[in-house]
């Protein structure tokens, strides 16, 4: 008998081609040389108007084929880029063009586009061009949209997108009946996904059968797809985007279409010829999506116990220079703040402000870090404040086990109410507690103190709305040979799903893991899905995969039974074979049901001889029996009433150099629980992964702008990422599996996990180890570097002094 | 006005390439654009990231920061002619599957070369040399965690190799 897979750390089946270096990256699509490469004439100021742009020069480089501004733009390629998600709340949604038009307000805005034999003769192509801009005074950073001197779209008073308000009650009478109140500001930083790869599109015309093919490096094939043919004009059948491997996404790739996404396919069509661009790191920093990058205002009643009777919530939202994704960002802050949590009653407000940088769209975690950061900082603030241990303050306030489902009383990121469908906070509580040894703290605190060393212990706890609508879908099919081929609309960027899907067909199938072979993100294989973001692929494709093979079971059992002149319940699949239980002799293998599934006119190979109109089937009937199909496939979709909701707890122990403010992680741990678990070995990757960005966010990472709008730090030089020595050595994980009642497997979503806690922990911990905790709250705005600490020490010594 | 071209020869992974090629050619664009290698990946342009790693004369060097020009008379060697070849993956390559030592594989090819690179000089790591030898090279999916390890197993298989061999 054949053991479950699903639970089993199997080793990935990617890594073979990745490994050898025979990946297909975007840039890695049709390398020869008579394809043509792309570079983007980008706007060099925040904000100005386009006086003129001259590109007499460019046309005389030897080797440029084309040059587009938006003048030479017609039809659906002039109108604005699409707004993706609209919500009645966003009154004021903006979005640029594919080029721009009379107007840019980012630096890195695309302004011109040209195509040339290789990237090196573009971008020669590219200085040749001439733009006169008159300069208008940009507006940069949060402090300078909310005063709205200035404006970056005339038409959007208060440099307002959006103000959308959700309470539970009545807030003010709740906080006027509190007997203890608390205010916090806090701040924190915009950072950003930064992939390794960039973006990448490559287009490929076919004038014989009238069709494009486009490879993207996106986070969601179909929905390249809808766009580039309304745009170009074309019928949906004529085009198909397939997403190669994808070195990364974090959600930057889930924004689409960005310019290059349709002008490479227009310059395709236009010319005739393939057409690649690819994205350089410098482009990737101004002209690709930001995020974080919030204030916050807070207001708390609690009572003596730490017990949350109002919470207020303000907080004021960069959304960057334009709203393509709506409001999806902030509306998880606002909803996913709440965490484990059951204050009797909730307010929150948020404004979505217009800036003159680049747009701000999901980033791992997408918005959940900025609530998770605004409601732990809360408790920390009320445990010192009432002189209780920071658990116990937490533990007051959790939801507890039997209260599942859980109704928040608000309305979620999908327009769902915001539900959580199970969890066990205390118990998670426990684990951490014991992971990273919060009660013999005190002991090692002193020990290191006699030492003349500081530590300080913080943790964190977050919810996380995982597997979002509307639907995933899968096919799965056992071709003649056995070899079962099976395909999921949304996409990969190094997950694993080739693996973890493979399991959970091998799994309800019954065939061998080897014999199964994963496709996703390409519209020829399955055109009807939505993408890969809000930790949804496990729960919405893996559901959907899980049941598209019982469906190809049930079939190859029912033919099976009939070949083996059997009963269906009678029979079982194992390692591709059919048998009858007890009878191992009655047996038939898959490839065969396969060839007896599809009654065939022709044979042509020994095994379909088997499968001709003479010899299969029972005479008296049609040969394809009613209400049934061709073929041993199965598809199906799985479209869930709402999210499914993973939880956790981080902790983190830390050292603070009491003369250079130098912060070092000495134990990172981590309780984790997804539901179940498909592949632990997968799921541990995917938090240490969120753990390291966690704390690139939490200490690194900030986008510094100027006043003028001019991004300081666009270079893995000047922008930290975390190299392995700035990640805690060793990452203790345990996992709880509460599973979901929402889908047939009861999993919930991983991948953005790792990250949301950790500015909170890390300043839980920080300020634990100043001992600042006993002058209310002192860490309020992160990243904090040792610079950050170092005048922090400063200003609290003055203030106590 | 065209570019002129230079004749460059290149010798990677044993094989002798006679190219014709812009001065200004990046060796990391030659060797994925004109010879199709494109295990070799791009990260960041400037030399930072190191996914764009390969062995000269068994150095790792940051491919994105030499012209090809610059590369004429060295033995270069590119994550695809690391592994043997009847296809057995090498120690390193072995190790990253065993350790899931990679996600999205954009900057593994440069972490393979610089392992490779580590190991042969420095075979029985400590575990603090084992997190400086990859402490070059930016991952922005693992978290480093199972890339450590997998520094650790290669040396591992590459002991046991050893004793099998002596």
């Amino acid at each position: 008998m054949t053991t479950k897979l699903m639970g089993t750390g199997v080793q990935r089946v990617e890594d073979q081609r990745l490994l050898r270096g025979h990946g297909r990256y975007a840039d890695d699509v049709a390398v020869d040389a008579s394809t043509l490469h792309c570079a983007v004439l980008r706007s060099p100021h925040a904000h100005a108007r386009i006086v003129d742009i001259d590109v007499a020069d460019v046309l005389d480089v030897d080797g440029v084929h084309a040059v587009w501004t938006y003048d030479d733009l017609t039809g659906p390629m002039a109108e604005p880029l699409p707004l993706l998600i609209p919500h009645p709340a966003l009154t004021h949604g903006r979005t640029q063009y594919a080029l721009a038009k009379d107007e840019v307000n980012y630096v890195g805005e695309a302004i011109a586009f040209v195509v040339a034999d290789d990237r090196y003769v573009a971008e020669d192509a590219v200085g040749r061009i001439r733009v006169s801009y008159d300069l208008l005074p940009p507006v940069v950073g949060i402090e300078a949209a909310r005063a709205a001197d200035r404006l970056v779209h005339d038409d959007v008073p208060g440099n307002v997108g959006a103000r959308m308000e959700q309470s539970t009650g009545d807030v003010e009478a709740a906080l006027a009946a509190s007997p203890r109140r608390l205010t916090l500001d806090l701040d924190v930083e915009r950072s950003a996904c930064m992939p390794l790869e960039g973006r990448g599109t490559v287009a490929r015309w076919d004038p014989d059968i009238d069709r494009l093919q486009v490879w993207s490096s996106t986070q969601t094939a179909t929905g390249v797809r809808a766009v580039v043919a309304v745009k170009l004009g074309l019928d949906l059948r004529q085009v198909d985007v397939i997403t190669p491997d994808v070195g990364g996404g974090f959600g930057v790739k889930i924004n689409h279409p960005w310019p290059e996404e349709l002008l490479v396919p227009l310059a395709a069509r236009t010319l005739g010829r393939t057409v690649k661009f690819t994205e350089d790191r410098r482009e990737h920093f101004i002209s690709s999506a930001h995020e974080r990058g919030q204030v916050q205002h807070i207001e708390v009643g609690f009572d003596d116990d730490g017990r949350l009777l109002a919470l207020d919530v303000m907080f004021w939202h960069d959304h960057g220079a334009y709203s393509p994704y709506g409001l999806i960002v902030p509306i998880i802050t606002s909803t996913q703040l709440l965490g484990p949590y059951k204050p009797e009653v909730y307010r929150v407000v948020f404004e979505s402000l217009y800036t003159n940088t680049v747009m701000v769209t999901p980033y791992r975690g997408a918005g959940r870090p900025q609530g998770c950061y605004a409601m732990e900082r809360a408790m920390d603030a009320i445990a010192a404040e009432l002189g209780k241990d920071r658990t116990e303050v937490r533990a007051a306030n959790f939801i507890q086990p039997d209260e599942f489902p859980f109704e928040q009383g608000l309305v979620f990121q999908d327009g769902r109410e915001l539900t959580y469908d199970s969890g066990d906070y205390p118990a998670s509580l426990e684990k951490i507690k014991a992971l990273i040894g919060w009660d013999d703290f005190p002991a090692y605190r002193a020990e290191m103190a006699a030492q003349g060393r500081r530590v300080g212990i913080g943790l964190a706890c977050y919810v996380e709305g995982t597997g979002v609508g509307p639907y995933e879908g899968a096919h799965v099919h056992v071709e003649t040979s056995g070899k079962v081929k099976v395909a999921t609309g949304l996409t990969t960027q190094g997950q694993g799903h080739a693996t973890v899907f493979a399991q959970l067909v091998a799994d309800e199938l019954g065939c061998r893991f080897e014999d199964v072979e994963v496709v996703t993100g390409d519209t020829r294989r399955m055109p009807y899905a939505v993408g890969t973001f809000a930790s949804r692929a496990a729960v919405m494709s893996g559901s959907a995969i899980h049941l598209a093979a019982r469906k190809a079971k049930q079939k190859a059992l029912k033919i099976a039974a009939e070949a083996l002149e059997a009963s269906p319940d009678d029979l079982q699949i194992v390692d591709g074979v059919v048998s009858v239980k007890g009878s191992p002799g009655s047996a038939i293998d898959l490839g065969t049901v396969a060839v007896l599934s599809n009654p065939l006119r022709y044979a042509f190979d020994e095994a379909s001889k088997a499968a001709t109109q003479f010899t299969v089937g029972d005479a008296s009937k049609p040969p394809v029996a009613e209400d049934e199909e061709p073929g041993l496939e199965g598809t199906d979709f799985y479209s869930p009433e709402r999210s499914t909701f993973a939880s956790g707890m981080h902790a983190v122990i830390v050292e603070t150099d009491p003369l250079t403010a130098e912060i070092t992680v000495l134990k990172y741990a981590v309780v984790h629980d997804c539901g179940k678990l498909i592949n632990p070995t997968i799921v541990e990757g995917q938090i240490h992964g969120g753990v390291a960005q966690g704390v690139g966010g939490a200490l690194y990472e900030r986008m510094v702008y100027d006043e003028s709008g001019q991004l300081l730090n666009a270079s893995f030089m000047d922008f930290l990422m975390p190299y392995v020595t700035e990640v805690p050595d060793g990452i203790d994980i345990d996992h709880l599996e509460t599973p979901s009642p929402l889908n047939p497997l009861g999993i919930k979503g991983a991948g953005e996990a790792g990250v949301i806690p950790s500015a909170a922990v890390f300043a839980s911990a920080i300020e634990d180890a100043e001992g600042l905790t006993s002058t209310g709250l002192a860490i309020t705005a992160m990243p904090i570097s040792p610079s950050d600490l170092f005048h922090l020490r400063l200003a609290h010594a003055e203030e106590t002094s | 006005m065209s570019e002129s071209l230079l004749d460059v020869r290149l010798s990677v992974n044993g094989v002798l390439h006679e190219l014709r090629l812009p001065a200004r050619r990046l060796l990391s664009d030659a060797l994925r654009h004109d010879l199709c290698l494109t295990g070799t990946h791009v990260g960041c342009e400037h030399g930072v990231c190191g996914a764009c790693t390969v062995l000269a004369d068994g150095r790792p060097v940051r491919a994105c920061l030499m012209f090809a020009v610059s590369a004429v008379g060295l033995e270069l060697t590119t994550v695809e002619g690391l592994a043997d070849d009847d296809g057995t993956l090498s120690n390193v390559q072995q190790a990253f599957v065993e350790c899931h030592g990679l996600q999205c594989g954009f900057c593994t090819p440069g972490f393979l070369t610089t392992i490779t690179a580590g190991l042969r000089e420095n075979p029985q790591p400590t575990h603090e040399e084992a997190r400086d030898m990859i402490a070059g090279n930016l991952c922005r999916c693992t978290g480093y965690q199972n890339i450590v390890k997998a520094v650790e197993r290669a040396a591992e298989l590459g002991a046991q190799q050893e004793v099998e061999g002596s």
